[in-house]
């Protein structure tokens, strides 16, 4: 009998939302105890600060440029990579519960099979979908096709009304305010709590866990569609977090002047789109003007944020309840993290796109090795990737790391990381979306973060950021352009274009935009 | 601001003559035959309905289809577009391959990327069904 494998994802989660990462707004107890026994991660970056891109990475164990997924929208080919299908092979039962999106949402044609499995059930035809032989899947609400959604078209409709639309009638991504600011995508939703996502997510994984016999191994992925937009928390939970006592964070300037002070000293279409000027991306309200943003309405989305967190925390502890009751508790290995983060009021922005900061990048990852591997808890403070996710798994799992993975099993410590060559993370981003295009290339090395821009709609490919996380945490010292950092620059660019991964070829298509 | 209209564009090169490949896309009835997704599909005259393996019925009206152009056009008026307009055209290489170019336009602007995808796809799988070797993407 081998070891199981729990992956829990959040979806769109900042690194400061946990206890054990200073975090003060809510409560997460179950994820810091596992940190507290396990390894914790301060300088996990994604390799794509999108969904797609980054699950793909997740699943594949390579970069956005060699799996394909450029951006959201472009579907990852059902013959990729999987490290699920390496554990299947190795005979674990293999489940995804929650949010996939390696495939597009909108998709009435019913192309892809995460769209239009829920039809037929849970098994995948075949028998397999990426490795996966049981998916139960669901997204940010009530709409479209998956299993979520149609149970509570089908039980509880009486419900659907309070949950908040995300896209528009035009299928943009909502900019509709609501709650007591009017705040973006923020709504009271009056839905029982034990019939949101978070919890469902939770008992379908216990529903499978169920159905296994107590002798075999597994590995489950269950995915949280939180804390993601929107921020339509039950209603119930709302008070466990007042949004007037929330402090405004720290990366947000209250200070117009200062804030756009800031942003000037960046790239171009930080400022854009800040002043509405231009959305170069899909992901956030075309109809929404950062600009507006008010400080109430950033206390309110963290405050809603962070009730979202707790309700995760509580759902994987239930969870974990349950996998101790079957008597795999000293077997198991938990691996928590979420596929990007959220700009939650920094610089004056939400939501995402192409801007390669911490608050996008710097995500929670705890790894907590079954408790019969007698693993010595550790804070790991080198850079690592979720490209090390799938490499980990298969570590666990005994499995050889096979070749097509670009990455290396998480370290267990400093000296571990060092010992095998954690020196640096990559981050890329590339969108093409109705005439707008942004490309650019991140290197965190050392306490640098470089970004590198290539031509598109508003960069001539000259422009870059450097940021010294030294003296400057926050990001807001942009230094591309500082005389006294120029070989630093040369010399951190030059890292990133030796280490650029392979590149997919022929490209794949945009076919949807998310 | 961002435009509520989008455009999508895909093209495959097909060894295949453009008639033989017109004789497919360009009648309305045979639509189900190439494009993915679509369960039935039902022409009246100058109006055609589809529905989509979701069960989405998809209200259309045809509006070009010239055989000598090789150019086929219509127009989903589904409530959920406020303007939609894809255009098929087979073009004779003249060496007996030919280049099948889809172009969509809609607002919303979200749905051309959608529409456009599916009929990549359905591109890509021409060449199968014509009989001849995978076709290459322009």
């Amino acid at each position: 009998m081998g070891r199981k494998i729990l992956l829990v994802t959040t979806d769109q989660q900042r690194y400061d939302t946990l206890g054990c990462n200073g975090g003060i707004l809510g409560k997460t107890p179950v994820v810091d105890r596992l940190a507290a026994e396990g390894i914790r991660f301060e300088r996990a970056h994604p390799q794509s600060v999108v969904c797609m891109p980054s699950r793909s990475t997740i699943l594949t164990g390579q970069h956005p440029s060699t799996h394909g997924v450029w951006m959201n929208g472009v579907p990852l080919p059902v013959d990729a990579p999987s490290v699920a299908e390496e554990l299947h092979r190795a005979g674990y039962r293999t489940a995804l519960v929650g949010k996939a999106h390696f495939e597009p949402f909108l998709d009435p044609f019913f192309r892809f099979v995460e769209n239009a499995l829920a039809q037929t059930g849970t098994e995948p035809p075949g028998g397999l979908h990426r490795g996966f032989e049981h998916l139960e899947l669901a997204t940010h609400g009530v709409m479209g096709p998956l299993h979520y959604a149609r149970w509570m078209r089908a039980e509880h409709p009486e419900a659907l009304g309070g949950f908040y639309p995300a896209l528009d009638g035009a299928l943009q991504v909502n900019a509709a305010g609501g709650g007591d600011t009017d705040a973006p995508q923020v709504k009271v939703n009056p839905v029982d709590r034990d019939l949101y996502h978070t919890d469902w997510v939770a008992d379908r994984t216990m529903a499978w866990l169920d159905t296994l016999g107590a002798d075999e191994d597994w590995f489950c992925w269950m995915s949280f569609p939180d804390p993601h937009h929107p921020w339509d928390p039950p209603e119930s939970e709302v008070g466990r977090v007042d949004w007037h006592d929330v402090p405004l964070p720290a990366g947000y300037p209250e200070d117009r002047r200062r804030r756009e002070a800031i942003l000037d000293a960046k790239p171009r279409h930080w400022r854009l789109w800040y002043d509405g000027t231009l959305v170069s991306n899909y992901e956030a309200p075309a109809d929404w003007v950062p600009a507006t943003l008010t400080p109430d309405q950033v206390r309110e989305v963290n405050a809603r944020n962070a009730v979202e967190c707790e309700l995760i925390d509580e759902a994987l502890g239930r969870v974990l309840d349950r996998i101790a009751e079957r008597g795999w508790a000293g077997d198991l290995d938990v691996v928590f993290t979420t596929d990007h983060g959220e700009l939650q009021g920094d610089f004056g922005l939400l939501f995402k796109g192409p801007y390669h900061v911490d608050a996008l990048m710097r995500l929670p990852l705890v790894w907590r090795p079954a408790p019969n591997a007698g693993t010595v808890p550790a804070v790991v403070t080198r850079p690592v990737g979720l490209v090390d996710l799938a490499p980990t798994l298969c570590a666990i799992a005994g499995v050889e790391t096979p070749a097509w993975m670009q990455g290396g099993a998480l370290p267990v410590d400093d000296a571990d990381a060092d010992a095998r060559g954690f020196e640096r993370v990559l981050t890329e981003w590339d969108s093409e979306i109705f005439g707008t295009e942004v490309h650019l290339r991140t290197i965190m090395r050392d306490h640098w973060v470089c970004s590198a821009y290539r031509p598109g709609t508003s960069h001539d490919g000259t422009e870059g950021e450097l940021y010294d996380l030294s003296d400057d945490p926050l990001q807001q010292a942009n230094r591309w352009d500082d005389p006294a950092l120029v070989s630093v620059r040369h010399d951190l660019v030059a890292d990133l274009w030796d280490h650029q991964p392979p590149t997919r070829d022929p490209r794949l298509s945009l076919e949807a935009p998310v | 601001m961002t435009a509520t209209r989008g455009s999508a564009r895909h093209a495959v090169r097909v060894a295949c003559p453009a008639g033989d490949l017109w004789a497919l896309l360009g009648a309305p009835e045979r639509v189900q035959e190439w494009f993915p997704g679509i369960e039935s599909c039902t022409v009246t005259g100058d109006q055609r309905v589809v529905v989509t393996r979701s069960g989405l019925p998809m209200p259309e009206q045809l509006l070009t289809v010239d055989p000598n152009l090789h150019r086929l056009q219509y127009r989903i008026t589904a409530p959920m577009f406020t303007e939609h307009l894809s255009t098929i055209d087979v073009h004779d290489l003249g060496d007996a391959s030919s280049l099948v170019v889809y172009s969509v336009d809609a607002d919303p602007a979200p749905l051309a990327l959608v529409i456009g995808g599916a009929a990549r796809a359905g591109l890509m799988g021409l060449p199968a069904l014509m009989g001849i070797a995978a076709g290459s993407p322009t």
